[in-house]
C-alpha cells in the first residue's frame, strides 16, 4: 500500500485538510480568549448529545448528529457558566467537572446505542480516517467529506462575516456589549460552532485528537505574528500543512524509513502540529526562544562594549595627570574577563572604535586607546552617565556614593533626546557631583 | 445632598421621572452581587457639559456604578436614563473606557486596530470598518499624541501609552457622555497631563464626562463636579461646595457600618 492512490489517499488527505482547517478557524478565538480548554470540554461533552441523537433517530445521519452536537455544546457552555458562577469555582475547574461528567455519560449512552446502530466507541475516541480510504477506493464519496466541506464553508463564513464582532468580543467583551455587540451571544455562537466542528471532525480525527487541531495551529500562528488578520490565514496554512504532510508520511514514510509499519494519519497530524509548534517556539522571528536569546546576547554585548568605551575614556581622562597604559588584561579584567567581554573587545577593534598602539617602553605590551570614532561614542556615554548622576543628586538628594551604580545601569539606555532633556533640567551642567567634567554633546 | 438630586416624591409605580435634558439620570438604583448589595438606592443626575469625578474608598462601588449604568451588571432595582431614554436606545451617545487591567494586551492587534474598535458601534453587524472609520480612528490617535505608534503592537506600548490608546478609542466612539474607569491609574506624568488636556477638550465640546478617580489631591483641579460614593451617594454637586473635609470624612471614615451590616444580612438571608 506504499503507493499514492488519489481516490483513497487523496480523499483521506482532503478529510484531514478540511477537518484541520475547519477546527483551526474557531480555534483562533478559543486561543485568544484563553479558552482553549473549552474546545477540549466541548469536544468531549458532545458525546452524550451524539449518543442521544443515535438513540432517538436510530441512524448516523448528519442532521440528527449535528442537532445533538449543538444541544450538547450549548449545554456545556451553559453548565460551565453555571458551575463557575454558583459553585464558586474557577472557570477551568468548572469546565473540567462538566466535560468529564458529560463525557462519561456519553460513554454509557454509546454502549446502549451500539445495540441499535453500528457504532464503535473506539471510532469516536480515535477517529476512523483509515476507513475513509477504504470507502473512497471503491468509488464512493464518503459522507465525512461532504459533512466536513459544509462545516468548513460554514466556519469560513462565520469568521469572515463576524470578523469584527468576534474580534472585539475576544479583546474587550465589556466594550463590545456597550457598543451593542452582545459578547454573550457571540460566546454561545462560537461554542456552538466549536461543537458542530468537533462533531464533523470526529470521523476523521476522533474526539481526543480534535483538540490538537483546534488549538495547536492557532497557537503556532500566534507565535509567528502580531496581527489577527495574519494569524487566522496562517493557522489555516499550518493546519493544511499538517494534513498534507501527515498523509504523505503515512503512505511514503515506511518506504523512506525502510520499515514495514502502518501509522494512523490523524495521530501523525497531531504529532506534526506539535512539531510545528516546537519549531515556532524556537525559531519564531520575534517571540521565538532563539530570537529572544539572540537579542539578549546582543544587548549584553552592547553593554560590555559601552562599558569598555567608558572605561578607556575615564583612563584617558586620568592620563592627563599620570601615565597609565591600558593593556589588554587590564581592560578585560575591569569588565569581568568573560568570553563575552573578549568578544566585545574584538568587536570594538573591528568597528575601529578602539585601536592598538605600540608599547611606550620597549618590551612592554601594546596598549589600547580610543580612536576618534570611539572617543565620540564614549563621550556620549560618559555624558549620559554624569548627567544622570547630577540629575539624581539634584532631585533625590542621594549621598555621593549612591550615584554611580544607578547611573552605570541607566547610561546604556539614555537616548539623545533624554540627554538634552537632562541638560535642560540641570541648566548648563559642566561637572558631575564628583567634580568630573561632563563632556559636551558630541553631535554627529 | 444639596444639589442635583430631584426632590420630587418617588413615584410608586416606578414610572421614571428622567429628564430629557439630563445626560445621565440614575433613579433609585440598587445593585447586588450574589444578593449582597454593593450600591444602595443611588439617585443622581449628572449635569451636562461637566467633568464629574466619582470618588470613594475601595469597595465603594465606583466601577459597579459605571457598569450598572451601562447594563454590564444587572440592577436589582431602579433605572438609568441617558437624555431621558434607556441605555438600549442611546448606546451611540455613550462612550466607555474600561480599566486597563481588564484587557489582555498580548492580543494580536495594533494601536490603530484597538482605536478602530471604537467605531464598531457606528457600523451595522458584519460590516467591516472602511477607510472613513480608520481615518477617524487615526485622528483620535493623533489627538492623544500617539499617531507615531499607530502600527505598534499593543503589548509593546508603555502603560501610559496603552491608557492613551484607550482614550483615543473613546474619542473615536464620538459620544456625548463618557464613562472612564480609573484612567489615571498607574500612568506617567506626561500621560496624566495628556488625559487632563483631553478631558478639558471634551468639556469644551459640551460632552459630559464621568471619571472614577482615586487621587484625592487632584480632585479640585480636575473636576467641576464630584460624586462622593460609598455604597450610596454620600454627597454630590459642584466640587467647590461638596468636596469638603466633612463630606470626605463621611465618605471614607464615616459610620457606614449599618449599611455594611445590612448588606451582609441580605447576603446571608439566602442561606438561611
Amino acid at each position: 500500500m506504499n503507493e499514492w492512490n488519489w481516490a483513497g489517499d487523496g480523499t483521506v488527505m482532503l478529510v484531514g485538510l478540511l477537518s484541520a482547517c475547519a477546527c483551526a478557524l474557531p480555534g483562533n478565538y478559543l486561543v485568544l480568549r484563553k479558552m482553549s480548554l473549552m474546545g477540549d470540554a466541548i469536544s468531549h461533552a458532545v458525546l452524550p448529545g451524539l449518543a442521544v441523537a443515535f438513540l432517538v433517530s436510530h441512524s448516523r445521519e448528519a442532521v440528527p448528529m449535528f442537532i445533538g452536537a449543538v444541544a450538547a455544546g450549548g449545554l456545556t457552555a451553559l453548565l460551565t457558566q453555571a458551575v463557575h458562577r454558583f459553585g464558586k469555582v474557577e472557570e477551568g475547574a468548572a469546565m473540567g467537572v462538566i466535560f468529564s461528567i458529560l463525557f462519561a455519560a456519553g460513554l454509557i449512552l454509546i454502549r446502549q446505542a451500539t445495540d441499535h446502530v453500528d457504532l464503535d466507541p473506539g471510532c469516536v475516541l480515535y477517529g476512523n480516517i483509515e476507513n475513509i480510504a477504504l470507502v473512497a477506493r471503491i468509488g464512493e464519496t464518503p459522507a465525512a467529506v461532504i459533512n466536513l466541506a459544509i462545516v468548513f464553508v460554514l466556519n469560513v463564513l462565520f469568521v469572515a462575516l463576524f470578523y469584527k464582532e468576534l474580534k472585539i468580543c475576544a479583546f474587550d467583551p465589556a466594550l463590545a456589549t456597550t457598543l451593542g455587540i452582545n459578547a454573550n451571544v457571540m460566546h454561545y455562537a462560537l461554542m456552538i460552532i466549536v461543537a458542530v466542528t468537533t462533531v464533523a471532525s470526529f470521523e476523521a480525527v476522533g474526539s481526543i485528537l480534535v483538540i490538537a487541531m483546534l488549538i495547536v495551529p492557532p497557537v503556532t500562528a500566534h507565535l509567528l505574528t502580531d496581527r489577527l488578520w495574519v494569524m487566522i490565514p496562517l493557522s489555516l496554512l499550518i493546519a493544511a500543512a499538517t494534513a498534507v504532510l501527515g498523509r504523505v508520511l503515512v503512505v511514503f514514510g515506511p518506504v523512506w524509513a525502510g520499515v514495514e509499519v502502518s501509522a494512523n494519519t490523524a495521530a501523525l497530524m497531531a504529532v506534526l502540529a506539535g512539531l510545528f509548534l516546537f519549531v515556532a517556539l524556537f525559531f519564531a522571528p520575534e517571540h521565538g526562544l532563539i530570537s529572544r536569546s539572540y537579542h539578549r546576547l546582543a544587548l549584553s554585548l552592547q553593554i560590555i562594549r559601552e562599558d569598555i568605551l567608558g572605561l578607556l575614556y575615564r583612563w584617558q581622562e586620568l592620563d592627563v595627570r599620570r601615565t597609565r597604559p591600558a593593556h589588554r588584561d587590564d581592560v578585560l579584567t575591569a569588565v569581568g574577563n568573560t568570553l563575552i567581554s573578549r568578544w566585545a573587545l574584538r568587536s570594538l577593534l573591528r568597528r575601529r572604535q578602539v585601536q592598538i598602539e605600540p608599547p611606550t617602553k620597549p618590551g612592554d605590551e601594546p596598549q589600547f586607546r580610543l580612536s576618534e570614532k570611539g572617543l565620540s561614542a564614549a563621550s556620549r556615554l560618559v555624558r549620559a552617565h554624569r548627567l544622570w548622576e547630577a540629575y539624581l543628586e539634584k532631585h533625590f538628594n542621594l549621598p555621593l556614593d549612591h550615584l554611580h551604580m544607578p547611573a552605570e545601569r541607566v547610561e546604556h539606555y539614555i537616548t539623545p533626546q533624554m540627554r538634552d532633556d537632562l541638560e535642560a533640567d540641570l541648566v548648563e551642567p559642566s561637572r558631575d557631583p564628583h567634580g568630573r567634567e561632563i563632556p559636551e554633546e558630541d553631535r554627529p | 445632598m444639596e444639589s442635583s438630586i430631584s426632590s420630587k416624591p418617588i413615584d410608586k409605580t416606578r414610572v421614571t421621572d428622567h429628564d430629557a435634558d439630563t445626560p445621565v439620570s440614575i433613579h433609585d438604583m440598587t445593585v447586588a452581587y450574589h444578593r449582597k448589595p454593593v450600591l444602595w438606592d443611588i439617585d443622581y443626575a449628572a449635569p451636562e457639559g461637566r467633568l464629574i469625578g466619582i470618588i470613594g474608598p475601595n469597595g465603594a462601588g465606583k466601577s459597579t456604578l459605571i457598569k450598572a449604568c451601562l447594563d454590564l451588571v444587572p440592577k436589582a432595582s431602579g433605572s438609568v436614563c441617558f437624555y431621558g431614554q434607556p441605555y438600549k436606545k442611546q448606546r451611540h451617545l455613550v462612550g466607555y473606557v474600561p480599566q486597563r487591567e481588564s484587557i489582555d494586551w498580548d492580543f494580536p492587534a495594533s494601536a490603530l486596530d484597538v482605536v478602530t474598535m471604537g467605531r464598531y458601534g457606528h457600523l451595522p453587524w458584519c460590516v467591516p470598518p472602511g477607510r472613513k472609520h480608520k481615518e477617524i480612528a487615526m485622528r483620535a490617535l493623533s489627538q492623544v499624541g500617539m499617531a507615531d505608534y499607530a502600527k505598534r503592537q499593543i503589548n509593546k506600548l508603555s502603560g501610559g501609552q496603552q491608557q492613551r490608546v484607550f482614550l483615543a478609542r473613546a474619542l473615536a466612539q464620538d459620544a456625548q457622555i463618557y464613562f472612564m474607569d480609573e484612567p489615571f491609574a498607574g500612568v506617567d506624568a506626561a500621560t496624566e497631563a495628556a488625559i487632563v488636556a483631553l478631558l478639558n477638550e471634551l468639556k469644551a465640546k459640551g460632552k459630559t464626562v464621568l471619571v472614577v478617580h482615586h487621587d484625592l489631591q487632584t480632585v479640585p483641579a480636575y473636576f467641576d463636579d464630584v460624586v462622593l460614593l460609598n455604597m450610596r451617594v454620600v454627597a454630590c454637586g459642584p466640587t467647590s461646595k461638596i468636596f469638603t473635609e466633612e463630606n470626605l470624612q463621611k465618605t471614607y471614615g464615616g459610620r457606614l457600618t449599618l449599611l455594611v451590616e445590612a448588606a451582609e444580612a441580605v447576603a446571608r438571608g439566602g442561606q438561611r
